[in-house]
């Protein structure tokens, strides 16, 4: 016999015949007649009218009818609250029941009841089964204290039953621990004031005993809570990463993720050359692996949380690609986290592989899959510098296939391509145009726009009115471009488009545009040119990567929505605004248990940062342990051209960059030496260099031109000689420089390529330029922001180096490296060893951040530099080197 | 923490049964459920999480059901799916079949264990054997003998009972392995007509492996497995013949993790009955058992001819049972003719597949299938997927990885004694080959 039958009666006066089983004599009737009413109350019928008449079958011994009543009182209490009342004495007798199972029963439906009036009577009861000697009715009890503070927070504080719940986390039994740290987390989350949990070493070790004893969500808890937990150092954060390492074989997916999630947390306190830190990131990743072997739902909350980790800690997985191929019969939300994750790990050794993977993937049916394949090809190209052209060949053959979304998003990531590497590919335009008819997407058609291909026709122009505006405003620059190149042949076409734009159009930012190239080609065609055609911004490497401070905090919540989402709570929380964001923890010096407000908060006040004198609320100092003292004075010392003749005599390897050297010997160059070097005096950048005629005949006309390069350096004037440059004569310049000019990757990155012409000929060489050129006058960071940017970096961009043979002190050290505008922001003793933390500034607004630790009795200094471009450290290290060494 | 409350749909998108567990999220708001689920399914992009204002629906679907958890807090989503699927596994055992005649006939069931499964949002026992103790189907009599919550439910051992009897103390291991294999392929053109599919390389081949125990021991047995796994001998210094090693290994609840790490043993005390006690990932690459080759040739607007080579590429004393190659074909085929040197195949048109079934496969053995197709004059403008041809076979006494049971050692107080029986088979998962046509 099933339970169906009680969903088949349907007459009318239903109700009114329920009534009457309810008050029957016999209990069996009466139990038929509830279930029937909850059978009613399941297909979503009002059948609160019965309110009494349930209440009163709620003496009973029979446990089923019991359980059924008070289902319908949860589900009808708040519609009618002064009946509930009603029902208060019952709960109170059955918390008294010698069967723990009512006493739980009781306390569990009571705190369901979202009465207030309720409520009170509920705290007897509730406080007694708190001591309950049955666990089960403790565990219960524990969770109701969550319940209860949902609906009156302030009655629980009063009636002291957070401190219940605290004593409760020593109980014996590991369930009643589990619930209890379930309901402190859960009331902590709206109760942001007080350090519930109360985190304590003792504590933190209550529960890993706790954790290994268990239910399974039970550990889910517990690693939760340990997740908010701070230790106090790298010896007590390895202990806790031990105990919990075990829970990654656990056959629980979710406790695998809290379990990452702790440890993600604390390998931020663990000391990169520990052999621990190591063997932890290895044991990551297989329980990662696994995860992706799930149900389909599981596998995306895993995938969008490796997602993260990849970003955070790419090491972890970068052998593992392979598991991240698609498979034809995974949802669609799979294969497109599968694919997003197989960009961010693909990399020269493996990009062969993933490249035969993505085109297989982009000839799929599946529009939005393919789409992304295709894109995904293209960030490939970017991102792997080698496999660029068979990127581009690749997408040439999908451009081949003429399906129209495959066309129009590859024309999209080729314009990508080309402006990651000008001037490379640009033979493939004319393939492209063929495809120019079948063009009808927004973006398709402004990439090819942009590409550079503009229509000629004025029919095309035309249809300007028509078109979407992104388009539009494309088309409207590539015009104006057009022109500035070839203004013979456009100079109708230009003024049709910009009336077009500027009266016809009632679009503002088109409008605007218009205006603005309107006047600019009027008033000064020169500015015009430089400003329309500047050189196109290089583009980055990694697109759509996720901002560190949040990817900080969203390793915190790996788990949890936030992390699927990629989205900080207080972004879809309602109400979670005065929360805590969290943030992972610091590894420098020893923090408190509490918050540590730099990471997350807002940038303290400059006057508060620039205070000398230590103050209360300067913990930025506390935290990085730094001296402070008064700042460290530097001698000036005039000028940076006086120090370099000086420091003649010293190792020569060492002084590549100091000297002059010849550039351009004369048997290469017809009979023209050019020797010189690089120099920066009072913010100026020059090249000082020596022209000498060995020829037997006189030179003159010289001009000089710079190769696009890393950054930017043009000549501001033109070459300064002016005479003709006798046989076996040599002229001293000095030529101003700045960095305007278009920029251009070098390898090596300081690479700089110039070509000199005179009367004869002419003649190219190429100089390294040394680094501190470009080293900023206002290279000085706050300490404030220092410290928060030395934390955003990953730890992957720092590099250290050493300096050998080294005998100065610190304070000659600072000295020396002011000259050269990198300066010392704080210096620290730390067991003896002085620690200088400094910053500096490149002209293109690049920081490094540097620490240079140097043990007193040790001539080898250790310096870590940290670089969100961390192409550009070595170079950095190098001027470390030549100015210590000298 | 997790859910406001976990609703039971049918496919219409009608409450079946629901459980409001937090009263934060009105229960009104799972109406946008389905029409949420319905815009996604027609642009082609569902996910399992959906939000509507600040309601966020996790979902899952089991027959003609869909089991979802509301909630409008930063919930830990992983706990929640981990949940909802424990869900299914409580009901399938309760009711054999979850659906939705199951879930009407047993209301009063559901309802109970929906208020014993979870608390406030927080999971609480969703161990099955131990809720059937105190959850029954038939009512419970409260009687005074009964008045007792079963220890085990808060004990630290949480999965098995005291005072479990049997007269022949047994324990039987299953030892299963699972074969995922995916391998690439290739098209040549010929003649601009012709589309000849063949097979390229193995891209990834993983082992998934589990271990299953049926347990009919009685009382409170501890229990120690050993196999030969490399980094236990590698532990102990011990190198005996052939080790497996195993990439990832996961447990159930009962074995003691932090002994498993620290020493590499396998020791727990068993749930009664039958449950899966380990699972494990092995990545060493291993010859595809069964090989396939295909050629795929299709004539444009006259037909599709097929012709499958299969290789068992395993020993010769073993042998594959209930073989089945499912080779995709044009949903616009029809009139198919096969001819294969063993076996039989049919063609199953609502599934686009050419189906060939070999009852019994040798190890060594090749065997051969052809079939044809016609193609429609004009074409099918629509396109169409590249599915993949997928193996599905069963090898029994035999791994793949070569796993061993090496011990079983089962210790009661009582002192009984008590036999293992171990069986092992090996078997397909995940076993694609792509095609290209």
């Amino acid at each position: 016999m099933t339970d169906s039958k009680y969903f088949t009666t349907n007459k009318k006066g239903e109700i009114f015949e329920l009534k009457a089983e309810l008050n029957n004599e016999k209990k069996e009737k009466r139990k038929e007649a509830v279930k029937k009413v909850i059978a009613a109350m399941t297909v979503g019928k009002d059948v609160s009218s019965l309110f009494p008449d349930v209440v009163n079958c709620m003496q009973t011994d029979n446990l089923e009818l019991k359980k059924l009543v008070y289902l319908y009182l949860m589900n009808y209490a708040k519609s009618q609250p002064d009946m509930a009342i009603m029902a208060v004495n019952s709960f109170v007798k059955d918390c008294e029941d010698p069967n723990p199972l009512i006493r739980a029963l009781a306390v569990r439906t009571m705190g369901c009841i979202r009465v207030d009036k309720i409520t009170e009577y509920l705290c007897e009861p509730l406080r007694k089964c708190l001591k309950d000697e049955d666990p089960y009715v403790r565990k219960t009890a524990a969770v109701c204290v969550a319940k209860l503070h949902d609906i009156n927070a302030q009655m629980v504080e009063d009636q002291g039953f957070l401190d219940s719940l605290r004593d409760l986390i020593a109980d014996s039994n590991p369930m009643v621990v589990a619930n209890a740290v379930a309901a402190l987390s859960e009331i902590s989350e709206s109760h942001p004031n007080s350090n519930l949990l109360d985190l304590n070493p003792q504590n933190i070790n209550k529960l890993l005993t706790a954790l290994n004893e268990c239910t399974e969500w039970g550990q889910i808890f517990i690693l939760d809570c340990l997740s908010n937990y701070n230790p106090k150092d790298e010896r007590e954060a390895q202990s806790i990463c031990e105990r919990v390492t075990p829970r990654l074989s656990h056959a629980n997916s979710a406790v695998v993720l809290s379990a990452v999630k702790v440890l993600m947390k604390f390998l931020e306190l663990l000391p990169k050359e520990l052999d621990y830190y190591n063997t932890l990131l290895k044991k990551l990743s297989p329980p990662l692996v696994t995860l992706l072997s799930g149900e389909p739902e599981v596998q995306y909350v895993a995938l969008r949380n490796i997602n993260l980790i990849v970003q955070k800690r790419p090491e972890i997985l970068k052998q593992e690609i392979k598991v991240f191929f698609v498979k034809y019969n995974d949802p669609i939300y799979v294969k497109l986290e599968k694919l997003d994750i197989m960009i961010r790990l693909a990399s020269q050794a493996n990009i062969a592989q993933v490249l035969a993977e993505l085109k297989e993937y982009a000839t799929e049916v599946d529009v939005d899959f393919v789409r992304k394949a295709v894109r995904a090809i293209g960030r490939c190209a970017i991102k792997v510098e080698q496999s660029a052209e068979r990127c581009v060949s690749t997408l040439l053959d999908l451009i081949q296939t003429k399906v129209n979304y495959v066309v129009q998003e590859a024309i999209v990531v080729i314009r990508d391509i080309f402006r990651k590497y000008p001037n490379k590919y640009e033979s493939i335009i004319a393939t492209l145009c063929e495809n120019l008819d079948s063009l009808d997407e927004p973006d398709a058609r402004a990439a090819m726009i942009w590409i550079g291909q503009v229509p000629r026709s004025a029919q095309t122009i035309h249809s300007l009115g028509g078109v979407l505006f992104q388009v539009q405003l494309t088309l409207l620059t590539a015009i104006v471009k057009l022109f500035l190149k070839k203004p013979s042949e456009t100079q109708e076409l230009v003024q049709q488009v910009l009336s077009l734009a500027t009266q016809d159009s009632d679009n503002p930012d088109l409008r605007d545009r218009g205006y603005i190239y309107w006047r600019l080609l009027s008033t000064d065609p020169v500015t015009a040119k430089e400003v329309v055609l500047s050189e196109k911004p290089l583009i980055s490497e990694e697109t759509d990567l996720i901002e560190p401070t949040l990817l900080d905090e969203l390793i915190c919540h790996i788990g949890s929505l936030a992390s699927v989402y990629h989205k900080p709570p207080n972004a879809f929380v309602e109400g979670s605004h005065g929360i805590h964001r969290k943030h992972l923890p610091i590894q420098h010096g020893s923090i408190d248990t509490g918050e540590s407000p730099v990471s997350a908060g807002p940038v303290v006040p400059i006057e508060q940062a620039q205070s000398v004198i230590p103050s209360q609320g300067d913990l930025l100092g506390d935290l990085l342990n730094l001296d402070l003292g008064p700042p460290v004075n530097v001698p000036q010392v005039s000028s940076m051209q006086m120090g370099a003749v000086d420091l003649l005599g010293g190792g020569l390897d060492s002084l590549v960059y100091l000297f002059s050297q010849v550039w351009l010997p004369a048997v290469k160059a017809k009979g023209l030496e050019i020797s010189g070097t690089f120099s920066r005096r009072q913010g100026q950048m020059y090249m000082d260099m020596t022209f000498t005629n060995k020829a037997l005949q006189h030179m003159t006309d010289f001009a000089i031109q710079f190769n696009k390069n890393s950054f930017g350096v043009i000549p501001t004037t033109p070459l300064p000689i002016h005479t003709p440059l006798m046989p076996s004569q040599s002229i001293e310049v000095s030529l101003p420089l700045n960095t305007i000019g278009p920029v251009m990757k070098m390898d090596p990155l300081n690479n700089l390529q110039v070509a000199v012409k005179n009367n004869i000929d002419v003649f190219y060489f190429s100089g390294l330029i040394p680094l501190n050129i470009f080293f900023v006058e206002d290279g000085k960071m706050e300490r404030q922001v220092f410290l928060a940017t030395w934390k955003d970096i990953p730890n992957e961009n720092e590099l250290q180096y050493q300096i050998k043979e080294c005998h100065l002190n610190a304070d000659t050290v600072s000295g020396k490296l002011q000259n050269d505008n990198i300066y010392t922001i704080a210096k620290r003793n730390v067991e003896g060893q002085d620690m200088l933390y400094q910053s500096l500034k490149l002209t293109n607004g690049i920081w490094i951040l540097a620490e240079l630790r140097i043990q007193p009795g040790n001539p080898n200094y250790t310096l870590s530099l940290k670089c969100r471009a961390p192409e550009v450290t070595q170079y950095v290290y190098q001027v470390y080197y030549s100015v210590l060494k000298n | 923490m997790s859910a406001s409350a976990v609703f039971v749909l049918d496919l219409k998108g009608k409450v079946l049964i629901c459980r409001n567990y937090k009263g934060d999220v009105d229960m009104a708001e799972i109406d946008h459920f389905l029409p949420l689920l319905m815009t996604q399914e027609e642009e082609g992009l569902t996910c399992p999480i959906m939000s509507h204002g600040n309601v966020h629906f996790l979902w899952i679907k089991h027959t003609n059901l869909y089991l979802v958890a509301t909630t409008n807090k930063n919930s830990n989503a992983s706990l929640v799916y981990a949940f909802l699927y424990k869900v299914v596994e409580v009901f399938t055992e309760y009711f054999t079949e979850l659906e939705e005649e199951s879930i009407q006939d047993n209301f009063v069931v559901v309802y109970e264990l929906l208020d014993e499964l979870m608390d406030f949002g927080f999971p609480q026992t969703t161990d099955s054997k131990i809720l059937q103790e105190y959850i029954t189907q038939e009512g419970t009599k409260l009687e005074v003998a009964k008045t007792k919550v079963p220890t085990t439910v808060t004990n630290a051992v949480s999965w098995r009972s005291e005072g479990i009897k049997y007269k022949k103390n047994e324990v039987f291991i299953d030892v299963i392995e699972s074969i995922n294999l995916l391998v690439s392929g290739f098209t040549r053109r010929m003649l601009g007509l012709i589309h000849v599919n063949a097979n390229g390389s193995v891209m990834s081949s993983d082992i998934v492996g589990t271990v299953k125990l049926k347990t009919m021991l009685s009382g409170m047995p501890e229990l120690r497995l050993g196999l030969n796994d490399r980094a236990l001998f590698a532990l102990t210094g011990r190198d005996k013949g052939k080790t497996v090693t195993m990439e990832d290994v996961k447990f159930h609840q009962c074995v003691r993790l932090s002994r498993f790490e620290s020493d590499r043993t396998i020791s727990f005390i068993p749930p009664d009955g039958e449950s899966e006690l380990m699972s494990y990932r092995i990545n060493t690459h291993v010859k595809p058992l069964i090989w396939i080759e295909s050629v795929i040739e299709k004539f444009s607007h006259s037909r599709v001819e097929i012709m499958v080579k299969a290789k068992g590429q395993f020993k010769k004393q073993s042998v594959a049972n209930n073989v089945e190659v499912r080779v995709p074909v044009p949903s616009d085929a029809d009139s198919p003719k096969f001819k294969t040197s063993t076996g039989h195949a049919k063609y199953v048109p609502e599934k686009n597949l050419a189906v060939w079934t070999i009852k019994s496969f040798p190890g060594g053995k090749e065997f051969l299938m052809r079939a044809s197709f016609g193609l429609p004059s004009v074409e099918n403008d629509e396109m169409e997927g590249k599915p993949p041809i997928t193996v599905n076979f069963e090898i029994p006494y035999f791994t793949v990885s070569g796993i061993q049971v090496r011990y079983m050692k089962i210790i009661e107080k009582s002192g009984y004694q008590a036999l293992p029986w171990v069986r092992y088979i090996t078997q397909s998962g995940d076993y694609q080959l792509r095609s290209n046509f």
